[in-house]
């Protein structure tokens, strides 16, 4: 669909770019091209290679081999301040700012030569509205949700009126009425000229906003197409190599016992920089599977940390496990009691990187695989134990001795859920199943969700992903701000309600007493 | 054409070995360097730093005397290190556990009872240990840094001992020299080996570092403090308790090092003096990271810094060297291993600029 | 009141070796880089001041040695730390043994050395004010140094664009790289600065204060600034007021003993060391103050990408 007079000199053309890493080639003779005003995707699944080659744009990194051409011209990029001076722009997926530095001093560390701060903040004020991205230049960015940082790293480069925007995976910190809102900003960058490098994984996004894509897999190239022409079902071919894998999901059956119930949970964030949790009630069944939806930073840290145990509680009574009021226990005390933890960073908190796959079993599995005898630990239990969870969840790695970093993220996750999963536990709580995960070993850990809830275990998952949770839960609530919404069954919602109740706006949601007492009452007629 | 440190896939095993064979190699070699610019025959200074002190028997004898309470203190150091704990105040505890035990020994004076020797020993532990409790308590209920509260209380126990040997436990018969009486023979470590100064506190080293062996490698409270030292939101999502683990931590060093007090005025000094220690309590810290934190290579480290403890007052005697030159080797050879460390998880590379792969690149695709 | 004087004295000139070593590590944390190392580098700066005032006969001439001396030695921590990715802590402890060694070992020569002592300046007219006149304007060139330096350091961090990404390094290096500043070199530098400054600290000691060399003779002061960076919470109006503080609490042992105090001499020394742990007690006891305050990347390593 290319407008055949404007066949412009493209604004970025990459040529065989090659970039290798000692234990994996990250990029293998990647072309890519971009019109001006082209909003163009870069298209894979995690691993594939996009951050890489985004890291390549922006001169953080250098390519072994390859040519870069800006506007016909070859170039070289050294680093990321000579990326700013060619006109090139980039809103990182983990951001890139410093939080106890207010909005302007953020935005003046990014634009190179910037010395009067009030300026500045005017500057920022005016182009923030300009674009539908209101910002305060003065707070501090500690105190800014996840949404606002998001502006002020779109703001700082649009302050620098760049020729090519490059967004890393941006709408996984939106709300999909949010997203609605940047792609009207995208959009009406793009009818200036500004061509737009669109890295996301997510098909639907693609089809609605990208008028070009290149499709990664395993470093190379696998294909070009229009995405308005084009089907979801057909990109994953492109980008996975075979159709999309769905999960066997059969109905829940009712009448579970309670297994998990938390009653009126506030809790004051140990992180100054977090977010308190507020008169939270959640119950969970057994043989049922109940998602929280939230955009990161709304008080999932918090409620995780209380559930687990790994902060525990000034009450025993907000949360009871199969009855018993647990709130005050430590993770092993409630591991003993039949509960399970899979949590949202993998290494360094799932497991510990350096240790082996066995001495990590032994970090949680150590009671139900009989590990420690007489205070010293069993060496062929460990083993054991991680040799059965590696066939039983087909790890992908060099056996039970392989360091846990030497595992790729989907391996490890695969790894860290079948341990918690062999434990039989009686409740399981997962945070962010898949994130980073490629689509195969994604799909296996929904499947294997699926089917230890039908063996009876009740699960709780927490997850940014609302895809995943449609696709796996029987119930959905919403966390947002500290407060968590009713429950429904995801048959009777969609997305859209979802959207609308992540900004907090569930029925029955007051900040006053009148209010409290009737979401009390909402969730009382739900358990 | 420039070098590069790269990272390895998978950290290089030999290298945890070789590390500190490097580090203790370019050492020497420094010290050649050292003492020619001094004007000494380096040959012949290398010959009184490592060769004479083994030499003979009591050479030896020295040597092992001098590395138990090294090996000691090592031991219980390393295990507080793993778990990121850091004790730094041994000496300060090794002061604290002399006063607890030598205490007995002056009050049990004249009283000759067999088996008061092991209760000077748990004395000994015990004063240790509850000087090592108070950077531990603070840490755990104030967050205050154990760095720095173990260290400040290492010059107040050498001060707490100075007043000591001045005032209350001065022997009046000592013609006001600051010391203390002279602990009774029975009390003291029997020798091990007739005619050297070797006693019996050798043995207690090793029971030590054997202990020692067995709780880092092999028990679970040992991997518990393992995983705290290696990623502590591990350890707190496992229900480590890291409060456990700042108490071991800090009481295994304290306890040690209160031994190791014990055993230099129970043995070789024989009473109180305000200066019970050429600094052990640091030089354990070395031996701990040379010994790779592992009770095995403790033992082996330990006699490398013993052998410098020896050289260091050879080159004093023979080549009138200041004895200050054993803390500048002891200095050395931790920043060597440190540097060699390096390799354990990076290799040295040859880095061909881009440009030149790049104008290839371009010139094909033109 | 005239008796209060020589103590007010006394009591800024004792301070002013903690001013010197706490402010450099400020900066050196402000970057997110933590040596332990203070005392060796003062020791060096100690020594090495005190060859060269004895070689040149001139005390600026030693104090510009003892800023070299302190900056050398950062240099080794700064190689094996920031380039050779060694464990901060570690690397700190070895370079405080391996500066307590190197600064016995060549101060050997010296020790039954004399320095004349140095004469105090007061600036004409300042000087006569009563009271304040013989405390803050009749002191050592050096001390009105540290003034100036303070002054300097905050300026830095806080109204200057250079200090603005020095800070930014310390909180976040990744974001910092992101956006392409070089954090190893800004690193390097803060740190070799650290390193100077607290061999002006040392070389103070042995120069003016008191001057003479002694081994060790930095007694624990090392150690005392880096506590006093904690204490202050990161802020360099409080790292100079909490270094007059113990300054204070140094004069006080030698006051109390010159007014036939009863206290054993071993009890009043070991109050600087008492007063150390429990200025850090009170500090932390808030976890969210120093939360707040330190910055975020202070002691872990920095792997820069591939």
């Amino acid at each position: 669909m290319q407008d055949a007079t404007a066949a412009a000199t493209p604004r970025l053309s990459l040529r065989g770019i090659r970039k290798a890493y000692p234990s994996v080639v990250a990029n293998d003779g990647i072309d890519l091209e971009v019109v001006p005003g082209e909003i163009h995707a870069v298209l894979g699944e995690n691993g594939a290679g996009k951050s890489t080659l985004m890291k390549i744009i922006y001169g953080v990194a250098t390519p072994d081999a390859g040519e870069i051409r800006w506007e016909g011209r070859p170039v070289e990029i050294a680093n990321p301040h000579a990326a700013r001076s060619l006109g090139i722009g980039m809103v990182f997926q983990h951001f890139s700012l410093f939080e106890t530095l207010t909005v302007t001093e953020n935005v003046a560390l990014a634009i190179d030569g910037a010395k009067d701060l009030a300026a500045l903040a005017r500057r920022i004020e005016e182009v923030s509205q300009r674009y539908g991205l209101p910002l305060d230049p003065r707070r501090l960015v500690h105190s800014l949700s996840v949404g606002e940082r998001q502006r002020v790293e779109i703001v700082r480069c649009l302050l620098q009126q760049p020729k090519l925007l490059i967004m890393d995976e941006p709408t996984s910190v939106l709300t999909p009425q949010a997203v609605l809102k940047l792609f009207e900003t995208l959009r009406q960058l793009a009818s200036e000229g500004c061509s737009i490098l669109y890295i996301s994984h997510k098909l639907d996004e693609i089809k609605a906003l990208c008028t070009g894509a290149t499709v990664l897999r395993g470093g190379k190239v696998t294909g070009n197409c229009d995405p308005r022409n084009e089907t979801a079902s057909s990109m994953a071919r492109l980008m996975i190599g075979k159709d999309l894998p769905v999960c066997a999901h059969a109905e829940a059956t009712a009448g579970g016992e309670p297994r998990l119930v938390v009653a009126g949970l506030s809790h004051k964030s140990d992180d100054p920089f977090g977010t308190d949790l507020e008169d939270v009630h959640l119950t969970v069944h057994s043989g049922e599977i109940v998602g929280i939806a939230g955009v990161s930073g709304n008080g999932q840290q918090e409620l995780l940390f209380a559930l687990s145990g790994e902060e525990p509680l000034a009450e025993p009574f907000p949360i009871r496990l199969l009855g018993a009021a647990v709130g005050r226990m430590h993770p092993g005390r409630r591991r003993k009691l039949g509960m399970g933890f899979v949590p949202e960073e993998r290494l360094g908190r799932g497991a510990v990187p350096n240790m082996s796959l066995a001495e990590n079993a032994l970090l949680t599995a150590h009671r139900a695989g009989e590990m420690v005898r007489g205070g010293l630990v069993r060496a062929d239990r460990t083993t054991a134990f991680a040799r059965d969870c590696i066939e039983k969840f087909t790890v992908k790695c060099g056996g039970p001795e392989a360091e846990a970093r030497s595992l790729s993220g989907g391996n490890l996750q695969k790894f860290i859920v079948g341990r918690e999963i062999l434990q039989a536990p009686q409740v399981l709580v997962v945070a962010q199943p898949t994130w980073g995960v490629d689509v195969g070993a994604a799909a296996f850990i929904r499947q294997a969700l699926i089917d230890l809830r039908n063996r009876g275990t009740a699960i709780l998952v927490i997850s940014e992903e609302l895809d995943e949770l449609f696709e796996i839960c029987d119930r959905l609530a919403v966390i947002a701000k500290g407060r968590l919404s009713p429950t429904k069954r995801t048959r009777e919602t969609n997305v859209e309600e979802i959207g609308v109740w992540m900004s907090g706006l569930w029925p029955g949601a007051h900040t006053d007493d009148i209010g409290s007492s009737t979401l009390k009452a909402a969730h009382a007629a739900q358990a | 054409m420039r070098l590069k440190l790269e990272a390895r896939p998978v950290p290089s095993p030999a290298m945890r070995y070789l590390s500190p064979l490097l580090a203790a190699a370019l050492t020497v070699v420094v010290g050649f360097v050292v003492f020619s610019a001094l004007g000494q025959n380096p040959l012949a200074a290398f010959r009184a730093f490592f060769i004479q002190p083994l030499s003979s028997t009591n050479g030896i004898a020295e040597l092992l005397l001098k590395a138990s309470p090294l090996m000691m203190i090592a031991t219980g150091l390393a295990v507080g290190f793993r778990a990121n704990v850091w004790n730094i105040g041994a000496e300060g505890q090794l002061i604290a556990g002399a006063i607890a035990g030598g205490g007995v020994a002056l009050y049990a004076e004249g009283m000759g009872a067999g088996g008061l020797l092991a209760v000077m020993v748990v004395a000994g532990a015990l004063g240790g240990m509850v000087w090592a409790a108070i950077p531990a308590f603070l840490r755990t209920r104030f967050n205050a840094s154990e760095i720095l509260t173990s260290l400040m209380l290492t010059y107040v126990a050498a001060l707490l001992l100075s007043y000591l040997v001045h005032e209350p436990w001065r022997d009046p018969q000592g013609f006001n020299f600051p010391q203390s009486k002279m602990f009774d023979d029975a009390l003291l470590f029997p020798i091990l080996v007739e005619t050297t100064r070797l006693n019996a506190s050798f043995l207690v080293a090793l029971a030590v570092v054997a202990a020692g062996w067995v709780f880092i490698n092999k028990s679970f409270l040992g991997y518990q403090m393992r995983v705290a030292g290696l990623a502590d939101a591990a350890a707190r999502y496992a229900g480590f308790s890291a409060k456990r683990t700042i108490w071991i931590g800090m009481l295994a060093g304290g306890g040690a090092a209160g031994i190791a007090g014990l055993a230099e005025v129970a043995g070789p000094i024989g009473q109180l003096t305000p200066s019970i220690s050429p600094g052990y309590g640091f030089a354990a810290i070395i031996v701990a990271f040379v010994g790779r934190l592992n009770p095995a290579g403790i033992l082996l480290a330990s006699l490398l810094m013993s052998l410098l403890y020896l050289g260091g007052e050879q080159a004093q005697i023979e080549l009138r060297l200041p004895s200050a030159i054993t803390g500048l080797f002891q200095g050395m050879l931790l920043f060597f291993l440190l540097g060699a460390d390096v390799l354990i998880n990076y290799r040295l590379r040859v880095v061909r600029p881009v440009h030149a792969a790049a104008a290839t690149a371009a010139g094909k695709a033109a | 009141m005239d008796a209060l004087v020589p103590i007010l004295v006394a009591t800024l000139a004792a301070g002013t070796p903690l001013v010197f070593a706490a402010l450099g590590e400020l900066v050196t944390e402000k970057s997110g880089v933590l040596n332990l190392g203070v005392e060796g580098m003062m020791l060096c700066g100690a020594i090495a001041g005190f060859a060269a005032t004895v070689a040149s006969g001139s005390v600026w001439v030693g104090v510009l040695a003892g800023m070299g001396a302190g900056a050398a030695t950062a240099l080794i921590f700064a190689v094996l730390t920031l380039t050779l990715q060694a464990n901060q802590v570690a690397a700190g402890l070895a370079l405080s043994i391996f500066g307590v060694g190197l600064s016995a070992f060549a101060g050997k020569p010296f020790e039954s050395v004399a320095l004349p002592s140095p004469q105090a300046f007061g600036i004409p007219g300042l000087a006569d004010i009563p009271l304040v006149g013989p405390v803050l304007f009749a002191q050592q060139p050096l001390v009105y140094v540290s003034w100036a330096l303070f002054g300097l350091v905050s300026w830095f961090l806080y109204r200057s664009r250079a200090g603005l990404v020095l800070r930014a390094v310390g909180e976040s290096p990744t974001s910092a790289n992101a956006i392409g500043y070089p954090v190893i070199g800004i690193r390097y530098l803060a740190t070799l600065f650290g390193g100077a400054m607290a061999g002006v600290g040392g070389a103070y000691l042995s120069v003016i204060y008191t001057p003479m060399w002694v081994e060790n003779m930095t007694s624990g002061r090392g150690w005392i600034a880096l506590a006093l960076v904690v204490f202050a919470t990161w802020r360099p109006g409080r790292v100079l007021a909490g270094a007059y503080l113990f300054g204070g609490v140094t004069i006080a042992q030698f006051f109390a003993q010159g007014a036939g105090a009863a206290v054993s001499s071993q009890l009043l020394s070991s109050l600087p060391y008492l007063a150390t742990i429990i200025v850090l007690v009170l500090i932390s006891r808030n976890l969210n103050v120093i939360r707040l305050n330190a910055p975020m990347s202070l002691g872990k390593s920095y792997h820069p990408d591939g």
